[in-house]
């Protein structure tokens, strides 16, 4: 009985904040936009009878129709992804360091990590169009070592965006990269250093293995928010920067049409659904290797 | 003993609560009024005034149709609000609770008519038109001495455009706005909701795309001010707001607003009260604080935005009402036209074309 109990928690979990909100959405995708308040029909005031009879699928046949949804889409996995690997990169090397560390100083590394998150993510995004608009600071410095003559232009360009992107999301990177590194036992590396390897393939070759699930579980992290962001693109890309967010934003706002949105919405979550699993059952295999 | 004793607490409990239970939540445009006037509203009604604001009519439309904002006055625009009244958003107002009613200007009435049949759902609180911000010494500079600064040529004519790209050129990110001038400019029906009619629009916007430095919907006010920027597509209180803070700076810029010459597009921002506002009572007597001819030239005053209270012109400073660009000449105001709501079809129609003449997809 009690463990019944304890089982079922998770998958209360999991009806109450996933499957209850889809099964909304989904609804709404399946309706059409009326001019009244909510802006769809049917609702749940007509009865179920006619909920389930005036449902239809043509949301969805609609966003087959126009190029800009699926290449909105595709530009957004392309940024998420470019993202991720800028993320990768630039995390990897701070976990690393982090790990390394005298045991005395993680804490206070830890703690530098997250500093960050006691301000407003919304705050650190407009700091951002201070330091990279035209006469920000980022221009100003570098006119002053003499190094442009021009300023750059970055503000508004997928450059920006690609910047605040792996600003905000570093940390989400270095945290389960560090938990693997230091989990990390040095005298698998000492071993491998006797076997013959160079630094670099220790690394390579035991370092990087050992640390991949920490890498799989940040870059989904990264990943998974990086594919919807609509804050970032907003504030820092230009118009041409293409991304389902804003998409998104403007079917709700713009065009009032919430079956729509939320067709776009359903779409999106597939697609991130995908690599959700796929990242559950690493996890699983994980931990029955652990056992 | 101890029975009375919870008794009394109670009482002053409730009455304590009873003391704040009034209020009143208005939700209206950013920098759109003197906040002097919240205060004051406070003292003379005892009324506490919770005031929110929103940039954008999507925002607030978006609220109206989800409903349960509680919000007990909120300010559309007028297409907008014609839509969210034939939603049924907002609830009829109340004439006998509004005793400054006799203060409004009848011709801007006949002009709302057109959104709020009867006027029966809103009240003007300011309208406007949208037009050309300039800066004078910069666009003198790209195009010479004889540049038609109050031609829609100005923006929509590349060769122009082209000029005037490397100083900075600002649009509205609004298509409502800029769809209907660039119609004026080919001489089409600005209000045409035929597709094929705004396909035309698109063409002029597209051609001069390549010179438009942003589309955003209030960053202008500040890059006019400030000389980033040397012409601007907006709205007029927002370009004199413009105009003032670079003569406050004192720094070498001058700002003009002009109304295009071919005609310019009028709007107006309606006050109107929410169905399910909590409290409809206080919503009115917000309503006729605002409708008294001093608070609403206060204002005016502080926004440069003109308003549809007549009784209030004769408190507006001459800086305000002598100004044609705010209280246009019976000429110009012969050149303003209006629009209508686009109908859902023809809505996601302009929305997919903005995208298009903005991404390039």
């Amino acid at each position: 009985m009690r463990r019944a109990l304890l089982i079922s928690v998770p998958y209360f979990w999991l009806l109450v904040l996933f499957l209850v909100p889809f099964a909304m959405v989904f609804k709404i995708s399946l309706s059409d936009s009326v001019l009244a308040i909510p802006p769809y029909a049917p609702t749940m005031k007509e009865g179920i009878w006619a909920l389930l009879t005036q449902l239809d699928f043509e949301n969805f046949t609609f966003l087959t129709t126009d190029d800009l949804y699926w290449k909105a889409y595709l530009s957004s996995v392309r940024i998420a992804a470019i993202s991720t690997v800028l993320t990768l990169a630039v995390g990897y090397p701070v976990a690393y360091a982090m790990a390394r560390a005298p045991e005395e100083w993680r804490a206070t590394l830890m703690m530098l990590v997250i500093l960050p998150f006691w301000t407003s993510f919304l705050i650190r995004v407009y700091a951002w169009i201070g330091i990279l608009s035209t006469e920000g600071f980022l221009n100003q410095f570098l006119f002053g070592i003499g190094l442009i003559s021009e300023p750059l232009t970055i503000l508004n360009t997928p450059t920006a965006v690609y910047i605040g992107i792996v600003y905000t999301y570093v940390p989400f990177m270095i945290l389960p990269i560090y938990a693997a590194l230091e989990r990390l036992d040095g005298s698998l590396i000492e071993a491998a250093e006797d076997l013959g390897c160079s630094r670099l393939q220790a690394f390579w070759l035991v370092t990087i293995p050992l640390s991949k699930n920490g890498i799989i579980a940040g870059c989904f992290l990264v990943f998974i928010p990086a594919l919807g962001e609509f804050v970032i693109p907003s504030l820092l890309g230009g118009s041409s920067t293409l991304m389902i967010g804003k998409v998104l934003f403007e079917e709700f706002f713009s065009n009032r049409d919430w079956p729509v949105a939320s067709a776009v919405a359903v779409i999106l979550l597939l697609i991130l659904i995908v690599p959700i699993i796929l990242f559950q059952r690493n996890e699983q295999k994980q931990a029955e290797a652990d056992q | 003993m101890t029975k009375t004793l919870i008794a009394t607490v109670a009482v002053a409990a409730l009455t304590a609560s009873a003391a704040f239970a009034e209020e009143v939540r208005v939700y209206n445009w950013s920098d759109y009024i003197d906040e002097d006037l919240l205060t004051q509203f406070e003292e003379e009604t005892g009324i506490k005034l919770i005031y929110d604001v929103f940039d954008s009519n999507e925002v607030l439309e978006t609220k109206m149709l989800t409903g349960g904002s509680g919000y007990d006055v909120v300010v559309p625009s007028g297409t907008f609000l014609q839509r969210q009244i034939t939603a049924g958003a907002f609830q009829p107002l109340d004439k006998s609770k509004l005793s400054n009613a006799g203060n409004l200007w009848d011709v801007i009435e006949a002009r709302t008519e057109q959104y709020d049949p009867g006027n029966t759902h809103s009240i003007n609180y300011m309208w406007g038109t949208t037009g050309l911000g300039v800066n004078v010494g910069k666009v003198t500079e790209a195009l010479g001495a004889d540049a038609a600064m109050d031609s829609l040529a100005l923006i929509f004519d590349p060769a122009n455009m082209e000029k005037l790209a490397e100083c900075g050129v600002h649009f509205l990110d609004a298509p409502a706005e800029v769809i209907p001038a660039a119609l004026q400019f080919l001489g089409e029906d600005p209000d045409s909701h035929d597709p094929e009619v705004i396909a035309k629009a698109e063409a002029v916007v597209a051609g001069v795309r390549p010179y438009i430095t942003k589309f955003h919907s209030s960053e202008y006010i500040n890059a006019l001010a400030n000389g980033d920027i040397c012409v601007a597509f907006g709205w007029s209180g927002d370009i004199l707001q413009a105009r003032d803070r670079a003569a406050e700076a004192e720094n070498g810029v001058e700002i003009a607003y002009n109304a295009p010459t071919e005609g310019a597009l009028m709007w107006f921002d309606q006050m109107a009260i929410p169905v399910d506002a909590p409290n409809p009572d206080a919503a009115h007597k917000f309503l006729n604080f605002i409708m008294d001819a001093e608070n609403m030239a206060a204002a005016s005053n502080y926004v440069y935005y003109a308003n549809g209270n007549k009784a209030s012109q004769e408190f507006l400073v001459e800086d305000v009402i002598g100004d044609t660009a705010i209280y246009p000449d019976e000429a110009t105001l012969e050149n303003l036209y209006t629009t209508t709501p686009y109908p859902q079809k023809v809505q996601r129609t302009v929305t997919r074309l903005w995208t298009k003449i903005k991404s390039g997809t």
